[in-house]
C-alpha cells in the first residue's frame, strides 16, 4: 500500500506536471527547430511570437464567451485556435516579407538574421503589451478537473490523491495529434520532403526544381501553427503573461540545442528531457521516503537536490553539459 | 578634422537633446538620462570590444552587469560581524572545499588520457563534491540567514570605499568571462549566443537565491556613495552661498525676505540633487574617457589589427601563426570585464542593489541594440549609441504621449480606444527600439557612425 501511494505521490507532482509542461517546451522547441534548420536562423522572437498567438486566441475566446459560445466541458479557447492561427500566419508573413526576406535574398549570415530578430522581439513586445498590456491573465473555462484529488482517494482508498487537470490532459492529447501529424507531413508528403530537402542542402533543392518562395510560406505557416498551439496551451495550464512568455524563450531554446538543433523529432524529446530534469531535480523527496522507508530511517530535511527557485538554472546547465560534450545534441542536429 | 565632422555633428546633436530636455523638463532629468547614458556607453564599449573587434556574440551582458553590482556591495557594505561569527567557518570550509574540486578536476583533466572513465570519474567528483558543500554549508547559511533578517542576514561585505568596487566588478566579471570563455567559445556564433544568454540567466538565479550572500531579493540599500549627500549639502555654507550667486537675479526680483528665503531654500534643494548628480557625471565622464583613450588605442594597435583580421578571416589569421583561441578569450575577458565596470558604476549610482531587476530585455538586448545603432567596431559609434537608444529609451514615453494625441485628437477624452492608447504609453519604447534596429538594420546596417579603419 505505501509503496502505491509513493508512486500516486510521484505520478501526480512529478510525471503529470512534468509531462505537461514538456508537451508545451516540445511545440516551442519543435517551432525553434524548424526555423533555423530551414530558414537557418536562431529566432529570438519566438516567445513573443508565442505570446502574439495567445493574445489572439484571448481576444476570439472573450468575442465567443461575449456571443455565449463555448465548449462545454472544454475551454473556449480551443475553438478560437484555428482563427489565432490564421492571424498569427498572416502577422508571421507580413514580418518575413518586410523584414526577413530581404536578408534572406542577400545571403546574409545567419547572426545578422539574428539580430534582426531581436528586432522583431522589441516590435512583436510592443504590440502585444499595447494590445493586450502586461498583466496576467486567465482565460480557461470550462470543467477545471478531470480527477480531483479527493475522488481520487475515495475511489481507490489511498492516502495520497492523484489530480488531473483537464488543461493537462488536453495538452498532451493536443501534442500528440499535432506532433505526429507534423511528422507524417515532413517525412511523408512531398512538401514535407522536399522542405527536409531545403533545410539539408539548399542549392541542390533548388537543382530538384523545389520552390523556395512556397517552402518559406509553408514554414511559416506551420510555425503559425506551433507558436500559437503551444502559447495557448501553456497560458491554459498556467496562465497569459507576455512577460513570462518571452522568459519561456530560454527553457525551449535549451530543449531545442539539447535536442540538436534542426532535428524536429530531437526538439520534441528535448522539451520532454528539460521539463522531467527541472521537475526531478527540484521537486522534494520527503514524503516519498516517508512511504517507501521504514519509519526509523525516516528523512529529516527536504531531501530536495536543489531549491525551487533554480528550476531555470537547471534546465540552462544541461544545456552547458550538453555543449560541452556533444555539441550538436542528444539526437545529431546540424553541428555549428 | 573634417574626417571627423560627422563625428562631431552627431555628438552636438546628442548633447544638444539633452541640454533641450534639461531646459523644457528639469535639469535634474536631463542629468539623470546624461549618467545613465555614460554608463551605457560603457556597457556598449565592452560589447563593442567583442563584437565589434572580435566579432564575438556576448548575450550575458545581464550577468555580468548583475556580477558588476554585486562587486558593489561586497566592496562596500560593512561586514557583519554576528553573521560571520554564526557561519563564517562553514562558509570558508565549503569555499576550500569548492577550491579542491576545481583542483582535484584540474588535476584529473591533466594527469589522464580522454577516455569514458575520466568523464566519469569527473562527474563522481562534482556529484560528490557539491553533496559535501551542501553539508558543510547548510548550517552556516541557515545561521547567518537568522541573522536579524530585516536588516541584515548576510555576510556583508569589507567595508571599504565603494570606488573600488568598480575595480572590484572588473575583475568578477572577467573571472567569469574567463570560466565562461573556455566552456562556450569554441562554439559557433549563433549558439554562443544562445549559451552566453542561458549562463547569465544562471548568475542572476544565483545571486537572486542565495541571500547569505547578496540578501537576495530582499535587496541591499544604503549604500555608500563617492558623492556627498543633498541632506549634508543643504546645510553646508559654501553650498548654499554657491547657489544663491548662481540665483541671483531670480533672487533679485522678490522684494520680500521672507519669500526670498523661503525661494532661496527651494533653489538650494534642487541645487543639492543636481550638485550630487553632476559629481557623479563627473566621475562617470572620467570612466568613459579613460576607457575610450585605451579602446582607442588598442584598436589602432598591432592588436588591434590581429583582432580585425581574426575576426574578417578566421582560418587566415590562425595560418598566420595568431593564436585565435587565446586571442578570443582575451578579448572575451576584457570586454566583460568593461561591462561589469558599468555594473558597478550602476549600483553606485543608484545606492541599492536589487537583483530581481535584472531581465535581459533591459540589460542584454537594449545595450545590442545600442551597439548595433550606434554603429559596431567604432567606439564613438558604440558611445553614441548608449546615447542615443538610452535618450530615446526614456524619452519614447512622452513623445509616445505626443503622438497618441495627436492621432487622436478628433476623438474625445472618454473615447475607449484614446484612453486605451495612453495607458499603453509606456510600450511605445518596446515598439521605438524594434523599429529603430529593423530601420537601422535594413538601411544602415554598419550604425550611425560606421567602423573606419585607417592605416597610419
Amino acid at each position: 500500500m505505501d509503496f502505491l501511494n509513493a508512486l500516486i505521490l510521484l505520478l501526480n507532482y512529478i510525471f503529470v506536471p512534468a509531462l505537461a509542461y514538456g508537451s508545451q517546451l516540445a511545440i516551442g522547441a519543435i517551432f525553434v527547430t524548424l526555423i533555423y534548420g530551414i530558414l537557418r536562423f536562431a529566432n529570438f522572437a519566438t516567445g513573443d511570437m508565442m505570446s502574439f498567438g495567445t493574445m489572439v486566441a484571448i481576444l476570439f475566446t472573450w468575442y465567443f464567451q461575449s456571443i455565449g459560445l463555448s465548449l462545454g466541458f472544454l475551454p473556449t479557447a480551443l475553438l478560437a485556435i484555428p482563427f489565432a492561427i490564421l492571424f498569427m500566419g498572416l502577422y508571421m508573413l507580413i514580418i518575413d516579407k518586410f523584414v526577413f526576406k530581404y536578408y534572406r535574398l542577400n545571403k546574409s549570415p545567419p547572426v545578422q538574421l539574428a539580430m534582426v530578430s531581436i528586432g522583431v522581439m522589441f516590435v512583436t513586445q510592443a504590440v502585444v503589451r499595447i494590445i493586450i498590456g502586461p498583466s496576467d491573465r486567465r482565460f480557461f473555462d470550462g470543467e477545471k478537473f478531470l480527477i480531483r484529488a479527493s475522488e481520487f482517494k475515495e475511489m481507490t482508498g489511498l492516502n495520497e490523491g492523484l489530480a488531473i487537470k483537464s488543461t493537462q490532459v488536453i495538452t498532451i492529447v493536443v501534442t500528440i495529434i499535432l506532433v505526429s501529424t507534423l511528422f507524417w507531413f515532413l517525412n511523408k508528403t512531398k512538401t514535407g520532403k522536399s522542405m527536409r530537402a531545403y533545410s539539408d542542402n539548399e542549392d541542390l533543392a533548388l537543382l530538384s526544381g523545389i520552390d523556395p518562395k512556397k517552402i518559406v510560406i509553408i514554414t511559416w505557416m506551420i510555425a503559425a501553427i506551433l507558436a500559437t498551439i503551444g502559447g495557448v496551451l501553456y497560458g491554459l495550464d498556467k496562465s497569459f503573461k507576455p512577460f513570462t512568455y518571452f522568459n519561456n524563450m530560454l527553457p525551449i531554446f535549451a530543449a531545442a540545442i539539447v535536442g540538436g538543433i534542426g532535428n524536429p523529432f530531437g526538439a520534441f524529446l528535448g522539451g520532454y528531457v528539460i521539463a522531467f530534469s527541472e521537475i526531478l531535480l527540484t521537486y522534494a523527496y520527503k514524503k516519498f521516503f516517508m512511504y517507501v522507508l521504514p519509519e526509523s530511517m525516516e528523512p529529516d530535511g527536504l531531501i530536495q537536490l536543489l531549491s525551487t527557485d533554480y528550476k531555470f538554472a537547471v534546465s540552462f546547465s544541461i544545456l552547458v553539459i550538453v555543449l560541452l560534450y556533444r555539441p550538436s545534441g542528444i539526437f545529431k542536429g546540424k553541428i555549428l | 578634422m573634417r574626417k571627423n565632422l560627422n563625428v562631431i555633428a552627431a555628438y552636438s546633436i546628442m548633447m544638444g537633446l539633452i541640454i533641450l530636455v534639461g531646459i523644457f523638463q528639469s535639469w535634474n532629468i536631463a542629468l539623470s538620462i546624461f549618467n545613465l547614458c555614460l554608463i551605457s556607453a560603457v556597457m556598449t564599449m565592452g560589447a563593442n570590444i567583442q563584437w565589434g573587434y572580435a566579432g564575438l556574440i556576448n548575450f550575458g551582458i545581464m550577468g555580468f552587469t548583475a556580477l558588476g553590482g554585486l562587486a558593489a556591495v561586497l566592496i562596500s557594505v560593512n561586514p557583519v560581524q554576528e553573521a560571520w561569527s554564526a557561519g563564517g567557518t562553514n562558509i570558508l570550509l565549503s569555499l576550500f572545499f569548492i577550491i579542491g574540486i576545481v583542483l582535484a578536476i584540474r588535476f584529473v583533466l591533466k594527469r589522464y588520457q580522454k577516455s569514458k572513465i575520466r568523464n566519469y570519474v569527473i562527474a563522481a567528483i562534482i556529484i560528490s563534491g557539491i553533496i559535501i558543500v551542501r553539508f558543510v554549508s547548510e548550517p552556516g547559511i541557515e545561521a547567518i540567514e537568522e541573522v536579524n533578517p530585516a536588516k541584515t542576514g548576510f555576510l556583508g561585505g569589507l567595508g571599504l570605499p565603494i570606488i573600488f568596487s568598480w575595480i572590484a566588478g572588473a575583475f568578477f566579471a572577467g573571472g567569469l568571462a574567463f570560466v565562461i570563455g573556455k566552456v562556450a567559445l569554441g562554439l559557433r556564433a549563433d549558439y554562443l549566443a544562445i549559451a552566453t544568454l542561458l549562463i547569465s540567466e544562471i548568475v542572476i538565479a544565483i545571486i537572486k537565491h542565495e541571500d547569505w550572500l547578496t540578501r537576495g531579493v530582499k535587496n541591499v540599500i544604503g549604500l555608500k556613495r563617492p558623492a556627498p549627500y543633498e541632506v549634508n549639502l543643504q546645510e553646508t555654507e559654501w553650498f548654499i552661498n554657491l547657489v544663491e550667486k548662481f540665483n541671483s537675479g531670480k533672487l533679485a526680483l522678490i522684494s520680500d525676505l521672507s519669500e526670498r528665503q523661503e525661494a532661496l531654500n527651494q533653489f538650494v534643494i534642487e541645487g543639492s540633487s543636481v550638485f550630487v548628480k553632476l559629481c557623479y557625471s563627473g566621475l562617470f565622464l572620467i570612466v568613459v574617457i579613460i576607457l575610450l583613450i585605451l579602446t582607442q588605442k588598442a584598436l589602432y594597435s598591432p592588436w588591434g589589427r590581429m583582432m580585425r583580421a581574426i575576426r574578417d578571416n578566421e582560418e587566415a589569421a590562425n595560418a598566420m601563426g595568431k593564436n585565435v583561441v587565446k586571442q578570443h578569450l582575451l578579448i572575451f575577458v576584457l570586454g566583460s570585464a568593461i561591462v561589469g565596470i558599468a555594473g558597478a558604476m550602476l549600483v553606485t549610482q543608484d545606492g541599492l542593489f536589487t537583483p530581481g531587476s535584472y531581465r535581459p530585455l533591459r540589460y542584454t538586448f537594449l545595450i545590442w541594440v545600442m551597439v548595433i545603432v550606434g554603429g559596431s567596431g567604432n567606439n564613438f559609434g558604440a558611445i553614441l549609441g548608449g546615447f542615443v537608444v538610452w535618450f530615446l529609451w526614456i524619452e519614447a514615453a512622452p513623445i509616445g504621449l505626443y503622438l497618441v494625441n495627436l492621432t487622436t485628437a478628433g476623438l474625445e477624452d472618454t473615447h475607449f480606444l484614446k484612453v486605451h492608447l495612453i495607458e499603453s504609453v509606456p510600450y511605445f519604447r518596446f515598439l521605438m527600439m524594434g523599429i529603430g534596429l529593423l530601420l537601422i538594420m535594413r538601411y544602415r546596417p554598419k550604425g550611425i557612425l560606421p567602423e573606419k579603419i585607417e592605416i597610419k
